[in-house]
Parts: C-alpha cells; sequence; structure tokens
C-alpha cells in the first residue's frame, strides 16, 4: 500500500467542512505548516481543531482563524493570537480550554485504546464541572476521555515510505501522540526516504499509526520569542 | 522590599544538588540565573525538554528547540527531549522536585489562581493546572499586591482557581511566607520592610512568631 502523497493538498483532500482535526504543535514550534497551508487554500470551514496554541496572528492556526474557518478550537494556551480573543468575546468562536498534561494524555489514551484517564489536574476548579471523579489512596482525580477526532496532522523532522517518523528536538511535543490519536494521521516531514533508510531504533512513531505521509515542500519555522543571551 | 530578581535570588536558595525544577513564565524564568555554585539544578520544560540550557548566542538560535514560554533555548551535556504526554507524566507522577509559579491570587488554604480573569483576560491555564495538582513542592513568586495596592494573600481567592490546598511556599517583594494549615505562616520579611507593614498587605490568616528575620539572599 502506497503511503506516499505528492504534497499537502492531495493529502488533505477529504478534509472537509465540520472535520474534527488535531494539529501537532507548541506555540510555532513543530506545526504542520504544509497543510495548514493547504486548509486555508481548500477553504474548509466549520473545522473543530485540538491544538494546544492557537497560533499568531499570521502564522500557524491564526490563519485559519483569520479566514473564519473554525467553529470550535480545543486548547490549553491561547494567549498570543488577538483574533481569536476577538472571535472568543464576540462569541463567533466555541473555546474548550483543558490542562496541557490532560490534553496530551487524552490523545495519548486514544492511541493506546484507552477510552479514558484519570487525572489530578483541574480537581477543584471550573475544570472539573461535570465531570466524573474517583478517589485513589485519598486523592481525588477526574475522569477524562481519550479524543476523538477525524485526522491527525502532525510534523516530523524525518519519515520513511513505510510511515515511520522521527522528530528533532522539542518539536515532538504533541506530534507523536496526535499521530496515535487520528482515525486518519497525515505527517509531513522534512526529509522523506525509503524504507530501511531509517534506523529503526530510533524511530518515535511506527508507521502503523500513520496513514499518509508527504514532503513538505517549505518550511518557514517562525520563531515566536527569538531570546539570545549576550 | 525586593524587586523582581531578588525575589527569584531569594527562591534560588531553596535550590538542592539534585533537584529537578520546574520554573513558569515570569518572575520564575529568573531563578534559572541565581543557581548556586556547586549545585547540580536541571531544568524541566514541559514542552519536552530536562536540562535546559541558556538563551544561545544571536545567530545561533534553533526554531526546533524553545522552552514553555516560546523562547530559544540551548540543550546542556545530557540533556533529553521528550513528547508532552511523557514530560506531564513524570510531573504527575512527583518526579519534579520544586515547581515555581507565578500567581495572581494565593488563598490561606493554598489555593492558586493564576489563569483567567472572568470578561477581561481568557489566556489558558497552559500546563499550570497540572503542575499545581501534582507537583509535591510548590512555590509561588509574585508580588505581595496587584497593581491597585491589594493583597494577593486572601482568605479566600476571587478568581477562578487553578489549583486547590497545594500552594507550600510563597516568596513575595516583602515577604517569605509558608503555607500552613492555620495560614500564611511569616518566615522572613524583606530588608527594610516591617512586619506591621506585611501585615497590613496581607489580607489573609498572617501567623506572626516571635521575632521575624531579616531575608538573607
Amino acid at each position: 500500500m502506497n503511503k506516499v502523497f505528492k504534497n499537502a493538498g492531495e493529502a488533505i483532500h477529504d478534509i472537509g467542512n465540520g472535520s474534527i482535526i488535531m494539529l501537532g504543535g507548541f506555540g510555532l514550534c513543530g506545526i504542520p505548516e504544509n497543510c495548514i497551508a493547504a486548509l486555508v487554500k481548500k477553504e474548509v470551514k466549520d473545522l473543530t481543531c485540538i491544538s494546544n496554541n492557537a497560533g499568531v496572528d499570521d502564522f500557524g492556526i491564526g490563519l485559519l482563524l483569520k479566514k473564519k474557518q473554525l467553529k470550535k478550537m480545543v486548547a490549553s494556551y491561547v494567549g498570543e493570537n488577538a483574533e481569536f480573543e476577538r472571535q472568543l468575546l464576540t462569541g463567533e468562536l466555541e473555546v474548550e480550554l483543558i490542562p496541557q498534561g490532560t490534553l496530551a494524555t487524552r490523545c495519548m489514551a486514544s492511541g493506546y485504546g484507552m477510552p479514558a484517564i484519570f487525572t489530578p489536574a483541574g480537581v477543584g476548579t471550573e475544570v472539573a464541572e461535570g465531570k466524573e471523579s474517583r478517589m485513589f489512596n485519598g486523592k481525588e482525580y477526574l475522569m477524562e476521555y481519550a479524543f476523538e477526532s477525524d485526522f491527525a496532522l502532525v510534523k516530523a523532522w524525518k519519515g520513511d515510505t513505510a510511515g515511520n517518523l522521527i522528530y528533532k528536538e522539542t518539536a515532538r511535543n504533541f506530534n507523536p501522540l496526535m499521530a496515535m490519536a487520528g482515525k486518519v494521521t497525515i505527517a509531513e516531514v522534512e526529509e522523506l526516504v525509503e524504507a530501511g533508510q531509517l534506523n529503526p531504533n530510533e524511530i518515535h512513531t511506527p508507521g502503523i499509526y500513520v496513514h499518509r505521509i508527504f514532503k513538505g515542500s517549505v518550511y518557514e519555522k517562525r520563531i515566536e520569542q527569538r531570546t539570545v543571551r549576550d | 522590599m525586593l524587586d523582581k530578581n531578588q525575589i527569584a535570588q531569594r527562591i534560588a536558595k531553596e535550590l538542592k544538588d539534585g533537584y529537578y525544577v520546574n520554573l513558569g513564565i515570569g518572575i520564575p524564568t529568573l531563578v534559572a540565573n541565581f543557581i548556586p555554585e556547586g549545585i547540580t539544578v536541571t531544568l524541566q520544560s514541559e514542552n519536552g525538554l530536562l536540562g535546559m540550557g541558556p538563551f544561545p548566542l544571536a545567530g545561533e538560535e534553533d526554531p526546533d528547540l524553545i522552552n514553555a514560554g516560546k523562547q530559544t533555548i540551548t540543550t546542556l551535556p545530557g540533556s533529553a527531549f521528550f513528547d508532552s504526554a511523557m514530560s506531564f507524566g513524570m510531573i504527575r507522577a512527583g518526579k519534579v522536585d520544586l515547581t515555581v509559579l507565578g500567581a495572581m491570587e494565593v488563598s490561606e488554604n493554598g489555593d492558586i489562581a493564576s489563569w483567567k480573569i472572568p470578561g477581561k483576560m481568557v489566556k489558558g491555564m497552559g500546563g499550570a493546572m497540572d503542575l499545581v495538582a501534582s507537583a509535591k513542592n510548590i512555590t509561588v513568586a509574585m508580588m505581595h499586591t496587584n497593581p491597585k495596592g491589594e493583597s494577593k494573600l486572601l482568605k479566600k481567592c476571587n478568581l477562578p482557581l487553578t489549583g486547590i490546598k497545594c500552594v507550600k511556599k510563597i516568596v513575595t517583594n516583602l515577604a517569605v511566607i509558608e503555607v500552613t494549615e492555620n495560614g500564611f505562616h511569616l518566615l522572613e520579611r524583606a530588608p527594610g520592610v516591617s512586619v506591621e507593614e506585611i501585615q497590613n498587605k496581607t489580607e489573609g490568616n498572617l501567623i506572626i512568631e516571635g521575632e521575624i528575620p531579616e531575608m538573607n539572599l
């Protein structure tokens, strides 16, 4: 079976209006830039996006926000995006904020075939409202469900034609977790090689989780907070 | 009265050899500049790095290598990368020895509010709820009062909570305070600051026992 697609447009061809999609990345680090550009070009609407952040005003998921392509955003931190805040306060955009570790672990649970997890994050806060909780060893934990998504869009450093992926540095973040959680997982990579050219000891995401793979045509890799020492 | 760097400097005195430490955004980040000589402290960045090094030199910035504040950083000998689930796994499992974070309000029973001002600011909790729910040793670094001069050490938090009964210690521009079952236990006062001033600027129950020493930076 061929998993290799020519470009982002072809790889996302069946993402339609109303799809639930996961997008890897932390801030602008390790985001699927090429998939996002293709979604903007395709002008799909009413998307539900699950991602740690919402990009900045003119990059990342911010590009989808600007074109009003999102119906709902599920994230842990959205502080860097003025358009996001505007759409949230006017009620144009539905937003669900969840703790970062809960977000990561709900993705992991999905890929591990576990329907739910128990976490202490959010106990006693508004995050706990309406949720089941349970005591273990005298401490309270919330039950949080595994995520369900139609598509997971992830970015890796290297990939092979079998769909195996290797991430670079902190660009790993949510990518391997979301890769495991998509009904259809689409991976974009900086370097695409033939199966057998990556060292099996070094694979982060085994190809069984990856349905489609393509080499991204351009990587801007924008830095959000360029900080240097003297 | 301490400035932000001095608050960080005082917190750094809590560090011990072999500690794994998570530093939040703002004053907590500055703690990294005051790690005492002769001890090894490993910084955890919750976006997936243990062994966070200093900011890079100009021209050596790497867009794939950032901290939780999205700043460019570097690695150190012995650094390790991991995914976000493992990152919060090690936090949840209590492997991180000390967590330092900022706050908008802390209550006398150790509740903390830090992520939302209804109707005004909605940025999200990021990893703060996970950290305060799990870490065993949580220190808050903050100003004693808000810009209006109102106490941030309260009987009960007014803002939406980040976590409950979790803060162990508070270092402000005025004092070092331990959170106990009976309220805020005053341990130290900042140079030149009187016990009366701390009392006046603390709304929650302040426990004052004996002579309160001046901080030693």
